[in-house]
């Protein structure tokens, strides 16, 4: 075939777009394909496709989609966490005239990628699962307000995830550090395609994230139980409303921003160059706008989760209700006026600094507000040591270290000395790993039992624990120390050999963090096995306080058979000390909404639509678009969008679950 | 409880929470004022009306507002009790959020073009 054909059929993906010439990639090809091929052999032999995709793929019920999300999660947090666990490798490798064993090249892919992988495709899963699954059961809602949509949003993620994990063996992904800054993203210094790979994943999972966004707030907004005023929602619901907020308020500004880089890289415009009139400054500025909120999207849902854990476990209410609120709107409103303080030394001068270094101050005041309210709310508690709680201890002590940290780097005149250095890394990491990851944790703990009427191992859950607190610490406290002494980010090599003691430090607290993450899966194997000791039949395990907890678990499809009335804060306790009698008849059918197969069908598009812009396959890329069209304005015409669920089938789950309760009595 | 439950189903909701009833007349009031918003700014343009462009863009922006205004009543039927004032809630926070960016990037932006221009823009400094 002549070149020109081949052009216009594979665009600009040849032979040589695959990474051969490296050994790591080329092994990991190997384990990953055996790996996936065991994987789809044994779906295909067990033949569980029908079943995946009847049950899973195309459902539309919010708990199914918010545990799928959280399979996504982590499954990204092993390739984000193989990236750290390489870097480490390297960097304590790296001395005395040594290379390390990753080329340049190839370094700079993987610190690209871990980033964009645990902030987009492990927190923002992680963080969009809890919130799925837990807030229409905390509101007494069936389902959220759109549920075909809620499909789709969650496909679109999982697409932006397949594009990625694509860059890894088809091709290349950014070698730009997780925000592609301009110039060096721009097509004259960055030609192939890894910032291509960057966008669109980016973009075809922003759709996704700003349409749940959408949803959970109109869910919130409109589904609430009668007696839930908003003052009367549970705490983790008002965070999340929030950061649905900022979701829909700020991702818009993500999405027009790669729009102009795309258009930089794509049609030759000029918005963020060097000549001709560009700024890349202006891409600074703007990608911060949408970032700094990103850091409370992710780490409000886990102050929701804390504050939930703290007091169910203290036994008490949680103290100051009120100012908790209040802090969660104040925090959600100044986090869109900090955002420079990501780039104090691009020299904006003194005012504009010192106004953004007083308001990054000033958001330490409502997050101590909220840190002081869960110690009091344990003060005098009868507090239970189980493995949510043990996960919040270990989140208030860390997140107080970060967070000291983070006002230091607030002053303008020490960001000077400390901005791109290991202490920045290290103070980032502090809270990020601190707040959301031990935040998704705690969920993952408290909430497990909910989702699937078993409680999760306590050794293995311990071992988890402790593996991940220690290896935090050993990790991230010299990379503090190595950033004080002036060490910068994303560094290769090292010529200074007194340098090197540190980082051997930080490499095996990665290793402790690994046992930690290998405890965890071990955790859910384990807990799967002994289900039956570890069973919960009341549905209310914890001894809890919020709706969620009243219903079976896991719950039925429609969640309540007869939505709650709420009298008072912390609903489920309040119904528990007066009383409360499971209605055992007088059941109706029940109204709920279809499974469809659209949402994977237009994710699936809207993946090879990227895959298609990446490489320059523009019939590809054309052919999904129109595809998209025509199945967007397909299901437009499919009236079988809902059906009820026979009283018959009600009563039948119903009656199974009073049996359940008589028996455990 | 169980009756509390129950009632549950009788809702409480108010049918007239604030859906604006759209009418034909609304509708026409608002393509006509849209359509005369739309065509003073294009005459402006064509026809050179005012003596310079940068008024002339600052006119432009003041009919934009005002057409954004038009939209939002009559077509988006938008009220303050819409929806239990949750449209107004979020139009309020909306223009916060739109005013806190690009007033803080004009702001930030002028300052870097001060203080980063290449040298010969600043040989009147010592």
């Amino acid at each position: 075939m002549s070149p020109d054909l081949l052009k216009l059929i594979f665009g600009r993906l040849d032979f040589e777009s695959l990474p051969l010439h490296e050994p790591i990639v080329v092994g990991t090809f190997v384990v990953v394909a055996l790996g996936g091929a065991t994987l789809l052999a044994g779906l295909t032999y067990f033949r569980l496709w029908g079943y995946l995709w009847r049950e899973w793929f195309t459902t539309v019920d919010h708990k199914r989609i918010g545990i799928m999300y959280m399979i996504l999660g982590i499954v990204m947090l092993l390739r984000g966490f193989a990236d750290a666990l390489m870097m480490r490798g390297q960097q304590m490798l790296a001395f005395g005239g040594s290379e390390g064993y990753l080329n340049a090249h190839h370094y700079d892919q993987v610190f690209t990628a871990h980033g964009v992988i645990m902030i987009f495709f492990v927190a923002m899963p992680l963080v969009t699962g809890l919130m799925n699954y837990v807030v229409p059961l905390q509101i007494g809602a069936r389902d959220v307000s759109f549920p075909f949509l809620n499909n789709f949003s969650f496909w679109m993620t999982v697409g932006g995830a397949v594009l990625v994990m694509a860059s890894l063996f088809i091709g290349e992904f950014a070698r730009t550090g997780w925000l592609a800054y301009p110039p060096l993203s721009n097509i004259g210094y960055s030609p192939d395609v890894g910032v291509d790979y960057y966008i669109w994943a980016l973009q075809v999972a922003g759709v996704g994230t700003t349409l749940s966004g959408i949803n959970l707030i109109c869910t919130i907004v409109k589904l609430r139980c009668p007696g839930m005023t908003m003052m009367r929602m549970p705490v983790f619901t008002w965070t999340s409303l929030c950061t649905n907020i900022l979701i829909v308020a700020s991702f818009p500004v993500l999405t027009v921003v790669l729009a102009l880089l795309s258009l930089d890289r794509y049609v030759g415009t000029n918005f963020f160059t060097n000549d001709f009139g560009g700024s890349p400054m202006m891409y600074v500025n703007l990608i911060w706008i949408w970032g700094h909120p990103e850091v409370y999207i992710l780490v409000l849902p886990a102050f929701g989760i804390f504050s939930e854990v703290t007091s169910t476990f203290s036994g008490k209410r949680l103290f100051g209700y009120t100012s908790m609120v209040y802090a969660t709107v104040v925090i959600t409103i100044l986090s869109y006026l900090v955002w420079l303080h990501h780039f104090f030394t691009m020299g904006s001068g003194a005012s504009v600094n010192s106004f953004f270094g007083i308001t990054t101050m000033i958001i330490s005041i409502p997050t101590g507000a909220k840190m002081f309210n869960w110690l009091f709310t344990m003060y005098r508690g009868r507090i239970r040591y189980e493995l949510p709680m043990m996960w919040t201890i270990a989140f208030m002590l860390t997140f107080v270290i970060g967070g000291m940290t983070g006002v230091l780097l607030a002053v303008p005149p020490a960001d000077f000395v400390l901005h791109n250095s290991l202490f920045l890394i290290a103070h980032f990491h502090n809270v990020i790993i601190g707040g959301v990851v031990f935040g998704a944790f705690a969920g993952i703990n408290y909430w497990f039992p909910k989702a699937f009427g078993f409680k999760l191992d306590v050794f293995w859950g311990k071992m988890s624990f402790w593996f991940w607190v220690v290896g935090f610490y050993l990790a991230f406290m010299p990379l503090y120390v190595l950033g004080l002494m002036g060490v910068t980010r994303r560094l290769r090599v090292f010529d200074d050999p007194s340098l090197q003691i540190w980082f051997i430090i930080a490499a095996i607290g990665a290793l402790f963090v690994f046992i930690g993450i290998l405890s965890m899966l071990m955790q859910f194997a384990v807990s799967l096995l002994k289900r039956e000791q570890l069973k919960d039949v009341t549905g209310d395990p914890w001894n809890a306080r919020t709706l969620e907890w009243a219903t079976s678990s896991p719950p039925p499809d429609y969640n309540f058979a007869f939505t709650p009335v709420v009298h008072d804060n912390d609903a489920w306790w309040d119904m528990k000390k007066r009383g409360y009698q499971r209605p055992l008849t007088g059941f109706k059918p029940i109204h709920m909404p279809s499974s469809t197969g659209t949402g994977v069908i237009l994710a699936g598009f809207a993946t090879a639509m990227g895959f298609g812009l990446i490489w320059y396959i523009w019939w590809l890329a054309a052919a999904s678009f129109i595809a998209m069209l025509v199945v967007g304005i397909g299901h437009t015409f499919n009236y079988h969008r809902d059906f009820d669920i026979p009283a018959e089938d009600v009563i039948r789950t119903e009656d199974a679950r009073t049996k359940l309760l008589a028996g455990a009595k | 409880m169980n009756t509390d439950t129950h009632a549950a189903h009788a809702g409480d909701h108010h049918h007239d929470d604030g859906h604006a009833h759209s009418t034909f007349s609304g509708y026409m009031l608002g393509f006509v004022l849209s359509v005369v918003l739309t065509a003073i700014p294009f005459w402006l343009v064509m026809g050179g009306a005012l003596p310079s462009k940068q008024i002339t863009a600052l006119v432009i922006m003041a009919f934009a507002v005002v057409q954004i205004v038009v939209h939002m009543i009559y077509f988006l039927h938008m009220s303050p009790k819409s929806e239990n004032g949750w449209t107004m809630m979020a139009l309020i926070f909306t223009i916060v959020m739109v005013v806190i960016a690009l007033s803080g990037s004009l702001w930030v932006m002028n300052h870097l073009n001060s203080n980063m221009m290449p040298m010969h823009e600043m040989t009147g400094m010592k």
